[in-house]
């Protein structure tokens, strides 16, 4: 344990750190010399550099996108770090029994270690997580079937060419104004590389922690899957509590290529605010995959936490007979505004798409689902099938869908359903009368309403996700 | 009869939904082993003195009491009133999708057992209590999967109203006609299940319409309830008088007991 947790900060001194760590946080504030600075600790090449102050300089021109059905005031750039350590040590916990029990119960059900929940938990390994904010183990296990799982920046280092090939060629520097910030700052991440034909061993997961007051979090993920491979990847996200808000814009790019197929399952507890929407995340993610020829990629989301998301995982379904899915559960409450959904953009022929989306929204919240349908004028016999259900609690909360379709083949079929419930007061007295409390009735109903995405999560992650619905509705039940 | 403690003790109920007052002053007392029928004409208010005791909200007490074990019901909260051992079979049972029946039953289980200081029920212990249930309501095992009365026939939800309460084992089972819908087959199962749980400390308040049921189910008493209140009780032999007679003879009673009050 002391063994991995000495090699991680010796990893931090290599990047340049210096033993006073709280001397290696950046004043708030952004310019091109935050975004050199940053490029200089991670001894980053050169065309790195250059690529980050060319997405910088494009961002300076670009508006803060206003359509998305969420309010909030606005994010003042340059009143946030741009690099985090730890001020103080502090404000921190000293050791595990200092820590939420509530939290560590979460991580122990997610199956992390506990040298994982110390590091998460923010116990003396803090700087290095939230700079690095990558755990990877059984690396040996992976580098043996080939799998290359590691920290984006330790990537750069070593597969230079291949983060440079892929690296923006899902998500281009300017595809908009919060992946343009990211592709102008971002700290660190996930890489993986899965070579041809080879079926990942395990799944791969990353746990996100933004852990520092005023900083952003900027991480950017890229996972290629060479022919006929196969990946599965998790990823899990929280905060803190705190009153300021803070601001995640992280940048996710996957590449299917033929025969290929990439799983990616996300659970995402950040921090939500409180009742009256105090504090919170403000998670503006652009996630985008690329499938080529009969590749598939699957996005599953459980979205719990964040005061405001802006989050639609995309699919090009660029080759022939290629495969996007979208199985989404977006549960508000409180003052949270969620702005999610998806765009499949079917280009080639006999493309499928499915997209099903859950909206539970409780107190005072409001949930959105935003999707766009594209079919462009070759996909040929290209099929979509979209289910949105929203499921209200109490009244007044708010739900909405706004579904895009572009057809421009009229071979092309597209499929629409939507549904609104309410969890009803009959519901409820029927499991209250065969003796369940009040809470665990709102989490069975809502837990049955969202039974066609969890049966999509790998099985530890679906009994996870359930309990987190539980923990997450706590108290919403009047 | 009088030196047995009774199970469910109802006095000068007055009740009401939405402020209009459905049990107008009722009185009833059940000792442990007894089988009550009441019966009716439609909008009585059977189902809401079924409601009332359960504690659905919404359902006001505007005045008189009512003991369970003599513990004050009024007083408890509506998965209290299960747990102390109230069974509630629903007339129109409610769907909860994606919720499966085994999934239900289960947690029903463990939460009264939880309240009874016992340990949670194991998944193999239960599932095979569960196919044993499922069996004597006659319900094929694979209803075990299904959402809770997803898409259940009318006579499907009956006979799984059923099932829950052989496996919650309750005090006091108030069944509102859980025998309506139901073809022959189905109401001598559904007879039959519930003969097989009469028992010592086991009382059943059985509503029904129809003289059939208590063919099967020999009733101690029957009840006729009218306008919100008890207007005759007597022995079995009320019941096939009632199916003779309907009820307009007895529904001036009420209206010559409100003269005097
Ligand atoms: N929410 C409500 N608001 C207003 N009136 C109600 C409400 N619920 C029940 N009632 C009324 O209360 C009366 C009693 O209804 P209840 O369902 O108890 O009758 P019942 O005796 O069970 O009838 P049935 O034999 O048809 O099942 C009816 O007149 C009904 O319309
Ligand atoms: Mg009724």
């Amino acid at each position: 344990m002391t063994e991995q947790i000495d090699k991680a900060l010796a990893r931090e001194y290599e990047a340049g750190f210096v033993s006073d760590v709280e001397s290696e946080t950046f004043e708030p504030g952004l310019d091109e010399n935050v975004i050199r600075r940053i490029s200089e600790m991670k001894g980053e090449p050169e065309w790195m550099l250059e690529w980050r102050l060319s997405a910088f300089r494009e961002w300076l021109e670009m508006e803060e996108p206003e359509w998305a059905l969420v309010d909030y005031p606005k994010i003042d750039f340059q009143s946030i770090s741009y690099y985090s350590a730890p001020k103080s040590m502090k404000d921190k916990p000293k050791s595990l029994d200092e820590v939420d029990p509530e939290l560590l119960r979460t991580y122990e059900k997610l199956g992390i270690p506990l040298i994982e929940q110390q590091m998460l938990a923010g116990i003396a390994v803090d700087a290095v997580f939230d700079s690095v904010s990558v755990v990877t183990t059984f690396r040996e296990k992976l580098e043996e079937a080939g799998v290359i799982f590691c920290p984006i920046s330790e990537a750069l280092h070593k597969y230079p060419d291949l983060v440079k090939k892929y690296i923006g060629s899902v998500v281009p520097k300017k595809d908009n104004y919060y992946a343009a910030l990211n592709c102008a700052v971002f700290t660190d991440g996930s890489f993986v590389y899965i070579p041809k034909g080879t079926r990942c061993p395990m799944e791969l997961s990353t746990y996100f922690r933004i852990n520092e007051q005023n900083t952003g979090q900027f991480e950017r993920t890229l996972i290629i899957a060479d022919e006929g491979s196969h990946v599965s990847y998790l990823e899990g996200c929280t905060a803190p509590q705190r009153d300021e808000n803070q601001l995640h814009a992280a940048v996710v790019e996957l590449v299917a290529m033929d025969n290929a197929e990439i799983k990616y399952s996300t659970v995402q507890n950040w921090y939500p605010g409180d009742e009256n929407g105090k504090g919170g995340i403000y998670n503006f993610v652009t996630k985008r995959g690329i499938c080529h020829t009969n590749a598939k990629i699957s996005w599953t989301q459980v979205e719990t936490g964040s005061s405001v998301t802006w989050k639609y995982p995309s699919c090009i379904l660029k080759g022939d007979n290629s495969v996007g899915e979208f199985y989404s559960v977006a549960l508000t409450r409180g003052r949270q505004q969620a702005d999610t959904g998806t765009k499949m953009i079917h280009i080639g022929k006999n493309t499928k798409s499915t997209i099903i989306s859950k909206g539970i929204s409780a107190g005072r919240s409001n949930n959105s689902y935003r999707g766009l349908v594209r079919m462009n004028p070759g996909a040929e016999g290209a099929r979509n099938f979209t289910q949105c259900d929203s499921l209200l609690i109490g009244d007044q909360c708010g739900a909405h869908t706004f579904p895009y379709v572009e057809s421009r083949n009229p071979s092309a079929i597209i499929e629409h359903e939507a549904t609104t419930s309410k969890v009803s007061d009959e519901q409820m007295f029927l499991c209250r009368q065969r003796g369940l409390d009040p809470e665990k009735a709102v989490s069975m109903i809502v837990n049955g309403f969202c039974k066609e995405v969890f049966k999509e999560l790998p099985m530890e992650f679906a009994v996870e996700a359930g309990k987190l619905l539980e923990i997450s509705l706590e108290g919403s039940v009047g | 009869m009088s030196n047995t403690k009774s199970l469910l003790t109802i006095k000068d109920l007055h009740a009401s939904v939405e402020e209009k007052q459905i049990i107008k002053g009722l009185d009833l007392d059940i000792k442990p082993g007894e089988v009550h029928a009441i019966m009716g004409p439609n909008g009585a208010g059977k189902s809401t003195l079924g409601y009332v005791l359960s504690g659905r909200d919404g359902y006001t007490v505007d005045s008189g009491s009512v003991t369970l074990d003599g513990e004050d019901l009024l007083e408890m909260e509506t998965e209290d009133r299960a747990r102390a051992g109230l069974f509630l079979a629903f007339q129109y049972p409610v769907e909860i999708p994606g919720v499966s029946n085994l999934e239900f039953l289960k947690a029903s289980v463990d939460a009264q057992r939880q309240a009874r200081g016992e340990d949670a029920i194991t998944s193999a212990d239960f599932l095979k209590e569960a196919k044993a249930a499922c069996k004597q309501v006659n319900l094929p095992v694979a209803f075990l999967k299904r959402g809770v009365n997803e898409g259940f026939s009318g006579g499907e939800k009956k006979r799984n109203e059923l099932m829950q309460m052989l496996l919650l084992k309750p005090k006091l089972c108030i069944l509102d006609e859980t025998d309506s819908g139901l073809d022959i087959d189905a109401l001598q199962v559904v007879a039959e299940g519930v003969n097989s749980q009469r028992s010592a400390d086991r009382s059943f308040i059985v509503v029904t319409h129809y003289q059939r049921l208590l063919d099967y189910i020999k009733p101690d008493f029957v009840h006729v309830l009218s306008d919100g209140k008890i207007v005759k009780s007597g022995d079995a032999s009320l019941a096939l008088e009632l199916e003779a007679q309907g009820y307009a003879w007895l529904q001036k009673e009420p209206a010559e007991d409100e003269l005097e009050g």
